[in-house]
């Protein structure tokens, strides 16, 4: 921790920057990017890290976005947070607040629709690789497999709250991985 | 991108309106304005605290039912313009709203509500598990709480997949575009910043080829 220089840090920075601004289908949708970059390229983390950083935000209340002050941590302590956690809210808030004074203005019904309804299947497909990707460090182990089903079978067919489902897997993991 | 041209109606609340003329110039009498920036916070940190797996459940109850500082209707345009633009919904919802009410100072009031305390929550989480990390017991809960945390987010696409029948795209075309970008940024691993530039491109130059086309169909049947 606290081992990246500021060229690093700025890196950190710029790339969380370029995500928010890519996030149209909510920040959990960049996951697997953010894994190329700070496991893949950099290093800087294991993926064992990584999906335990996305498992805590889960775990915890509030805003999923804060998985990304997760990994700021595991990557560079607080100077890490403040990287991650500007850059990824930074121009996404900033757009927010222009379009909620400015953007009545310049309403324009079709390219708005086509714009929702194009990415629409981007988004699905990016949930998907992002589920793909956290599943990285448990793969190979057919109790972990056979929890990743069952979580997708209990999540689509019943009502069951998300913090019952992490409190199990935290049971079974301890127990069986 | 799209985002600027956002068509989606505002709530008739100026930016920095005073709360005392709130009640005459509401256009529902029943609603609320906040008291200041103060409560902006208060509320935004209560229903942040609350919100287990996602906030948003807990946003209706609590800028709906409870504050009654949205209606319905305000509130279902307000999710709308938060998910047409990038970032988190809550989040650009929170801005969008504490402006409202407060101007850029309830802006930030609303989202340090919403990010503050569930920040430090987290982190001592993140540190504790650090801490714990060798210990084969919490090494394994983490491991199975990431397990089912990838499965919440798969299952997550699945609810949404039948949304695909009623895109202007088309099923095939739809599920052509999101098979297209699990392989290129699940399996493949590309930098997400192409796949998105082009795929999302892509879908919206198709999506507004075809409602154009519904549209002149439609125009021509009357």
């Amino acid at each position: 921790m606290n081992g990246l220089g500021w060229a690093e840090l700025a890196g950190l920075w710029g790339h969380f920057m370029l995500l928010s601004v890519l996030a149209v289908g909510g920040a959990i949708t960049t996951a697997p990017d953010m894994q190329r970059y700070l496991v893949g390229q950099h290093g800087w983390m294991t993926d064992a890290q990584f999906t335990a950083g996305v498992a805590i935000a889960q775990a915890a209340p509030g805003p999923n976005i804060l998985f990304v002050a997760v990994m700021g941590w595991h990557v560079a302590g607080v100077a890490g947070v403040l990287a991650t956690m500007a850059g990824i809210l930074g121009p996404s808030s900033l757009l927010a607040f222009a379009v909620g004074r400015y953007g009545r203005r310049r309403a324009d019904a079709i390219g708005l629709r086509a714009f929702t309804a194009g990415f629409a299947p981007l988004t699905l497909g990016l949930l998907l690789s992002t589920g793909w990707v956290l599943t990285a460090p448990v793969r190979a182990e057919w109790a972990a497999v056979l929890l990743v089903l069952g979580t997708v079978v209990m999540s689509v067919r019943t009502r069951v709250s998300p913090m019952w489902l992490i409190a199990a897997g935290a049971v079974v993991g301890a127990l069986a991985l | 991108m799209a985002a600027r041209r956002a068509a989606v109606p505002a709530p008739d609340l100026a930016p920095g309106q005073a709360p005392d003329a709130a009640p005459e110039t509401a256009p529902d009498a029943t609603l609320r304005h906040p008291a200041g920036c103060g409560e902006l916070f208060r509320i935004f940190n209560r229903l942040a605290l609350q919100g287990f797996g996602g906030v948003l459940p807990v946003a209706h109850r609590e800028l709906v039912e409870r504050t009654r500082w949205l209606s319905p209707q305000q509130f279902v345009e307000l999710l709308t313009l938060g998910q047409v633009l990038p970032g988190p919904n809550i989040i650009n919802m929170a801005i969008v709203l504490g402006d409202r009410f407060f101007g850029w100072r309830g802006a930030l009031a609303a989202c340090a509500g919403l990010l503050l305390a569930p920040l430090f929550i987290v982190l001592g989480l993140a540190i504790a598990y650090q801490q714990l990390a060798d210990n084969p017991a919490v090494a394994g809960a983490l491991r199975g709480m990431g397990a089912v945390a990838a499965g919440l987010i798969a299952a997550t696409a699945v609810k949404l997949a039948p949304t695909l029948r009623d895109n202007p795209l088309g099923l095939p075309t739809g599920a052509a575009v999101g098979l297209a970008a699990f392989v290129l940024v699940g399996l493949l691993r590309w930098p997400m910043v192409w796949v998105v530039l082009g795929l999302g491109g892509l879908g919206t130059a198709l999506a507004w080829r075809r409602i154009r086309l519904a549209e002149t169909l439609e125009g021509r049947q009357r």
